[in-house]
């Protein structure tokens, strides 16, 4: 078994227009930068993209809105960063972009349930607030909470410290964050990493196992260790 | 003059626990683990996945893999560890975390809490972990100046911006008071000697009182 792949673009070719892709990272750590920057390229349109964040302008999450790729954002933090609007925030205005605004823990555990096949669960957290607007309650145990649905997406898009031939993922430090649980969320997940490994990783190094992973694409980042 | 910044972090970090587990918002927040001592076993959280967040790193030390929430390249004490993004909010939802320390636009008496959405027009929510935390630890602390640029109480009796969650708040920390809310309304624990009760009154809006033991609020002078 090999999953490794030498082009990027071969792979990616597979994203057609009106695709949900969830994409990795939390600040600078963990960005599939890569593939991203790939996936620009190609420029298939209409996709739902699952994202922690868009605040940053400069960050290629926000620059496949700016190229007019993306028609609905599933994330936690949408406001770009000073007083003036971001490019994203225009679109928004204008009703060219749809915008899901969700708790971060509830943006995970969906996105986590949806890969464990738990289709909805309850959580206090959104309760009584805008966010909870218009989302099934129930008095459990004595909290009020909201019911949300699984995510599930197209294609995972994951930035990784080293893979295996097999698929089996290592990151580092806290690249990790939504790699793990997009990958068992999505029916084809892309990971792009460091090293990829002839050999396989030792056992006990792999945070995502292989089982999830489809494609391993070689990331141009330079190597920060683990 | 009322105290800055860095002396609302201070005073908070004086209430924490030894062996407290921890999460920072950004902003004032973070400041409180400048004031605390290795020796206090304190545990810092952040939400991207990190129990034991240490010192921001040095620029020769940075390492791009290792940021905090608030997207500071940090270290690690000894005795952190690092996990994915739902088992960092499986801990904080569970009520792992025992204190989060939040920034804020507003708290009313009841402990609701607003501190997401400013109201700005067109510009886009930010919601990030705040619910959650607001919610599920044990204790939500809140650091925020006491009053707007333009003078209105951010201490309310009804909250106007959107809620991050209801009746979360216990204890805010101002530039001029430490005041808990109780079902009483606010009390005031500590207050600056610059400032007399009808003045607090006056600056704040909604039910305020002074504890008997309201003690004066004095902190250190910090430099940065």
């Amino acid at each position: 078994m090999d999953k490794r792949r030498q082009s990027a673009v071969k792979v990616l070719k597979e994203i057609k227009d009106g695709s949900t892709i969830m994409i990795s990272g939390f600040g600078e750590a963990g960005v599939p930068n890569t593939l991203l920057s790939q996936l620009k390229d190609l420029h298939p349109t209409n996709l739902t993209i699952v994202v922690n964040s868009v605040t940053r302008p400069l960050s290629l999450p926000h620059t496949l809105i700016e190229a007019n790729m993306v028609s609905k954002v599933i994330t936690t933090s949408a406001r770009g960063r000073g007083k003036g609007l971001s490019k994203f925030e225009e679109k928004l205005r204008d009703g060219e972009v749809e915008l899901e605004c969700l708790p971060q823990g509830t943006f995970s555990e969906r996105i986590r349930a949806g890969g464990a096949g738990i289709p909805a669960f309850f959580t206090p957290v959104g309760y009584g607030t805008k966010l909870g607007e218009g989302k099934e309650t129930r008095n459990i145990q004595g909290k009020d909470c909201v019911l949300e649905e699984a995510l599930t997406g197209d294609f995972a898009l994951i930035s990784a410290n080293k893979a295996d031939r097999f698929g089996n993922v290592n990151f580092s430090y806290t690249q990790m964050n939504f790699g793990p649980i997009m990958a068992t969320a999505c029916t084809t997940t892309i990971v792009e990493a460091r090293l990829l490994l002839e050999e396989p990783l030792p056992h006990n190094h792999i945070q995502l196992p292989s089982v999830y992973v489809d494609y391993l694409i070689e990331s141009e980042e330079t190597d920060h260790g683990s | 003059m009322g105290l800055d910044k860095s002396q609302i972090a201070w005073r908070a970090a004086q209430d924490l626990k030894n062996g407290s587990v921890v999460n920072l918002g950004l902003g004032t927040p973070v400041l409180v683990s400048n004031f605390v001592e290795s020796c206090r076993d304190i545990f810092f959280q952040s939400e991207n996945g990190i129990l034991g967040v240490g010192p921001e790193a040095t620029q020769k030390a940075a390492n791009p893999d290792l940021v905090d929430a608030g997207s500071r390249k940090v270290t690690l004490i000894p005795g952190a560890s690092i996990f994915d993004s739902a088992a960092s909010f499986a801990m904080i939802r569970g009520g792992h975390v025992d204190v989060t320390i939040l920034g804020a636009f507003e708290v009313s008496v009841s402990g609701d809490l607003a501190n997401w959405d400013s109201g700005a027009a067109d510009k886009a929510p930010l919601v990030g972990g705040a619910m959650d935390l607001a919610v599920s630890a044990k204790t939500t602390w809140v650091l925020m100046q006491h009053n707007t640029k333009d003078n209105k109480s951010r201490l309310v009796k009804d909250c106007s911006l959107p809620l991050t969650a209801k009746n979360c708040v216990e204890r805010i920390y101002t530039d001029i008071a430490v005041i808990d809310v109780t079902s009483d309304g606010f009390l005031a624990r500590e207050l600056i000697s610059s400032v007399s009760e009808e003045e607090l009154c006056n600056r704040t809006s909604g039910n305020i009182k002074l504890a008997s033991d309201c003690c004066v609020l004095k902190a250190p002078n910090i430099t940065s």
